[in-house]
């Protein structure tokens, strides 16, 4: 229709964005390419049009966050400042004044920078190897290493404790209860965050600029610190920004395994709201750890910002063998592996296996019987009703993050609007950063009366775990997005395709990959989501993290046992939905 | 503190409730009023709730109610959430609260008083109140336990009172709970304010941690990987449990010197839309049928003194004649002092 006329309007933008840049720098990197494509393509078209679609798009996330995240952790916060008095701002600024408060938030950022940069420096190796290179059995080590991020903290925690405790195996290191405990576990966790998110990226990038430096000269460390790193940049920013959230809002690792003298703002909220009710207290915590989560936020958007570009994007992998030079990443991969990631997983199947009658498969019998009367449910139902939650989670966080992906992958010509992504791509990521009691107790504050009465709706649940699994589809889907050349996409309007159809043959088909892994880390989070998930949980249709956290928390051999052997098959359960999202086919676009 | 802060967000909720332009239902004692009915009951409970399926079964085809069971979380987050939610509340009727969190529930208002007539007699030695605002469901006496064989093995006395373990032939021998995470934990350091007074319970905390106690986040920790005598084989041979875990672990015992008594309650919920339902699940609760499941469920002693308690019960769960105990008025007044006191004075 009106895509014959936009085609002509484009054509005097064009020459005098490339012009400038060419001015600037002389040959046109890849990167004034792809920021003056994107301008172009935002300038283009009847605005109002196009601004309806957007619109339209947008309002439907903007209104799911609006609802089901800002309104009640605002409405939970804004009872801080309340007092008998009304509004009051007594409470919040003791809590502000106390040095306990900056020595938690201090404790915080500690960890949450340690664990952070844990998984970044080992992560990266193992993205090389697993999505880089190939070897037998690496289909299945990509599986594996995506397990320890669903697993549930108490079972994690009871299966590291004992390794690190005095008599433990490795009780030698001395570890136990100590900050490096802790940060070995939000590494633990954290480690597929990286390699998935890094990798996804990295296997897909065109090796040929790489090789053309090689050939010119550069040495591979050179090649490494110019060209790889440089283009991976965006999704390691990415990810580190996903681990930094997740480590500073991690619970359990810190209470299990910290010992009793580590807080951090996290814990001391869930405290603060949960055991005192001490809402003013628990609002200067929120906003404290807002105020931390934002300024992570803003730290990554820079680093991304500044390093996002289009990427040669190639549609199928590009993979090689092994060689010898890869040693350094294959001995570091395989520490972390075997030491971190294995060892306390053997010890929960070893724990699973271990009944009254010695070493069997009893804990696995008791898997489906209620009879033993420990648990309202069999396993077998709990792991039923997981999926059923998992799958409605996984729907509505990657219908909603398609849609914010989208939407943050334009460059819109006006300064103003690309402000307004930038702070969109901020905001749909708090979530992740905020504390799950926040969120927890809000929901039951502002969704219990009309006209929103979720008060008794199985679907609170679901909507509670796609809420914190929609950051993370976003942040899978964005940087393939933002990386696709937008010369594919001009090309295809060129040709006469509609937007859709450019959406369908382009941005689709490169991101189908990408879009496959958000599809495993969102099932998987909302089967492994606990904080949230606990506050609404019915014990007549329990997930199985809950169940689990039932178990293990009873006097018996046979309930820790089962509740090993629970873990166990949430671990197996995990890690075939990462083995079937890993399948997905990426679909050949070829650039040129 | 805690009565400051409850008040205010007693106070917030009726601001909010008034903001909303909702009618809150008169919460409080209902006495001239007829109960409120429904056909749908939403029982409120803490995460350690259990009951046979048949049971919640029978008690649902017997009302003829569609009842649902929502269990937010541990006590704090039970009670905590009941009073946030005063103006609209979450359900009908509450199992869960014990006598360390009753009196902030009563003081806030929540609940509905009932007195029931299923309640055996001898139960309302358990009241938390004269006015009937919660009915006593189960108790559990929170006791030292010790590993037997270890001590057997390493020719040394199990100790028996609390001044034995500050003893240095003890030192680095027992974990305990945190109190400010686990309910345990909070029960023990209960038991050291009644038996060392309000006064010198911190004295004694301060000699236990000379002595090396160790501090763990809740029971889990404690019992299957600290604990030697249990599923973690771990280094510490005593431990806060119940006197009811030597029935789980035989090997073990449980120091009837050092229990404090934990009662549970269930309470008709302030502002319930099912006001009769509620009272018929209280009642249920205190039935024979559910008294008598209470021990394998919920590992607690039934409040009817006439249920036969399980086998093992019988043979290991130690007999407890003089808890220590403290009015739920003393309990809730001090519960946040206390463990902000002992949080300064054992963890730094």
């Amino acid at each position: 229709m009106d895509g014959g006329g936009r085609r002509v309007t484009r054509a005097p933008f064009a020459p005098g964005r490339s012009v400038r840049s060419r001015s600037a720098g002389g040959e046109r990197s890849d990167r004034e390419r792809g920021r003056g494509g994107r301008d172009v393509r935002g300038a283009t078209g009847t605005f109002a049009h196009r601004g309806a679609v957007w619109a339209a798009v947008a309002v439907v996330p903007v209104a799911f966050l609006a609802v089901f995240f800002a309104w009640p952790v605002g409405a939970l916060v804004a009872k801080g400042f309340v007092d008998e008095t009304g509004f009051s701002l007594t409470g919040v600024s003791e809590v502000l004044a106390a040095q306990r408060t900056w020595r938690i938030v201090g404790q915080t950022l500690a960890q949450a920078v340690a664990g952070t940069a844990g998984s970044v420096l080992l992560g990266l190796p193992g993205a090389y190897l697993l999505y880089r290179c190939t070897f037998p059995g690496r289909r299945l080590l990509r599986a594996v290493v995506a397990v320890p991020f669903v697993l549930p903290t108490v079972v994690v925690g009871v299966a590291f404790k004992s390794l690190l405790i005095p008599s433990g195996p490795l009780g030698f290191l001395g570890l136990d209860a100590s900050f490096p405990a802790i940060v070995a576990a939000l590494v633990f966790f954290n480690y597929s965050v990286v390699v998935r998110t890094v990798g996804g990226l990295w296997s897909r990038l065109d090796p040929r600029t790489a090789e053309a430096a090689r050939s010119l000269g550069a040495t591979r460390a050179r090649v490494w610190w110019t060209v790889t790193l440089p283009a991976l940049a965006p999704a390691i920013a990415a990810a580190a920004s996903l681990v930094f959230l997740f480590c500073a809002t991690a619970f359990g690792t810190v209470l299990i395994l910290g010992g009793s003298s580590w807080g951090t703002i996290e814990t001391e909220i869930w405290y603060q709201t949960t055991q005192l009710l001490d809402l003013p207290a628990a609002a200067a915590l929120s906003i404290l750890q807002l105020v931390v989560v934002a300024a992570c936020l803003l730290v990554a958007d820079a680093t991304r910002a500044r390093q996002e570009r289009a990427l040669r994007l190639v549609g199928g992998t590009r993979e090689q063998r092994l060689r010898a030079s890869d040693a350094p990443a294959i001995l570091v991969t395989g520490v972390v592996v075997v030491g971190l990631l294995l060892a306390p997983m053997a010890n929960l199947v070893w724990r699973s296996l271990q009944t009254a009658s010695g070493v069997g498969l009893g804990n696995y019998a008791n898997l489906s019987g209620e009879a033993s009367g420990t648990i309202a449910v069999s396993v077998w139902q709990a792991t039923a009703n997981s999926l059923v939650t998992a799958a409605a989670a996984t729907l509505i966080a990657l219908g909603l993050g398609s849609m914010v992906s989208y939407l943050l992958s334009r460059r819109p010509a006006s300064r103003a609007g690309r402000g307004v992504l930038r702070f969109a791509d901020g905001a749909f990521m708090l979530p992740l950063g905020t504390s799950a009691v926040t969120v927890g107790f809000g929901f039951l504050i502002t969704l219990n009366r009309p006209p929103l009465d979720l008060r008794s709706s199985w679907l609170l649940i679901p909507i509670a775990q796609a809420v914190v699994a929609l950051p993370l589809v976003v942040r899978n889907l964005l940087p393939t997005l933002r990386a696709i050349d937008p010369r594919l996409q001009q090309a295809a309007a060129t040709l006469g395709a509609g937007p859709g159809r450019v959406l369908a043959t382009i941005d689709v088909p490169l991101a189908w990959r990408a879009f496959g892994l958000a599809t495993g880390f969102a099932f998987a989070t909302s089967l492994g989501e606990f904080g949230a998930t606990s506050f609404l949980a019915r014990p007549d249709r329990p997930t199985l993290p809950v169940v689990i956290f039932q178990l293990i928390g009873r006097p018996g051999a046979e309930n820790a046992g089962t509740a090993m052997a629970a873990a166990v098959v949430l671990a197996v359960l995990t890690a075939a939905v990462m083995a079937v999202a890993e399948w997905v086919a990426p679909v050949e676009v070829r650039p040129w | 503190m805690s009565i400051r802060t409850v008040a205010a967000a007693a106070a917030a909720a009726v601001l909010l409730a008034g903001c909303a332009g909702t009618s809150a239902p008169s919460a409080g004692p209902s006495s001239s009023a007829a109960p409120t009915q429904s056909t749908r009951l939403t029982v409120v409970t803490h995460d350690s709730f259990a009951l046979e399926k048949a049971t919640r079964a029978q008690f649902a085809a017997e009302t003829g109610y569609d009842v649902t069971y929502i269990a937010p979380g541990d006590v704090g987050t039970v009670v905590n959430q009941l009073v946030l939610t005063k103006d609209a509340p979450i359900g009908d009727v509450v199992y869960g609260i014990d006598n360390t969190f009753a009196g902030r529930a009563i003081s806030a208002g929540v609940l509905s008083p009932y007195a029931s007539s299923a309640l055996p007699t001898g139960a309302d030695a358990y009241a938390a109140d004269a006015a009937h605002s919660l009915t006593p469901i189960d108790y559990g006496d929170v006791c030292l336990n010790a590993d037997t064989a270890w001590f057997a093995a390493h020719h040394l006395a199990v100790p028996q009172t609390f001044d034995d373990l500050v003893k240095p032939e003890y030192s680095g021998l027992l974990v305990v709970e945190n109190p400010a995470s686990s309910s345990p934990g909070m029960a023990f350091l209960a038991a050291t304010v009644a038996a060392k007074g309000d006064q010198g319970y911190l004295d004694y905390w301060t000699a236990l941690k000379a002595n090396k106690v160790l501090v763990v986040k809740g029971w889990t920790e404690a019992y299957t990987v600290e604990f030697s005598g249990s599923t973690g084989k771990g280094d510490r041979p005593l431990v806060v449990s119940y006197s009811s875990s030597p029935a789980y672990e035989h090997a073990t015992q449980a120091l009837t010197q050092t229990c404090f008594r934990q009662v549970e309650y269930a309470g008709v919920i302030a502002g319930a839309q099912n006001e009769v339902g509620a009272r018929k699940f209280v009642d249920f609760l205190l039935s024979k049928q559910v008294q008598a499941q209470i021990p394998e469920q919920m590992y607690m002693d039934p409040i009817d003194p006439a249920i036969k308690l399980p086998a093992d019960w019988e043979k290991y769960a130690a007999v407890v004649d003089a808890p220590l105990s403290l009015p739920v008025a003393q309990l809730s007044a001090n519960r946040d002092t206390w463990i902000k006191a002992w949080t300064a004075a054992v963890v730094g």
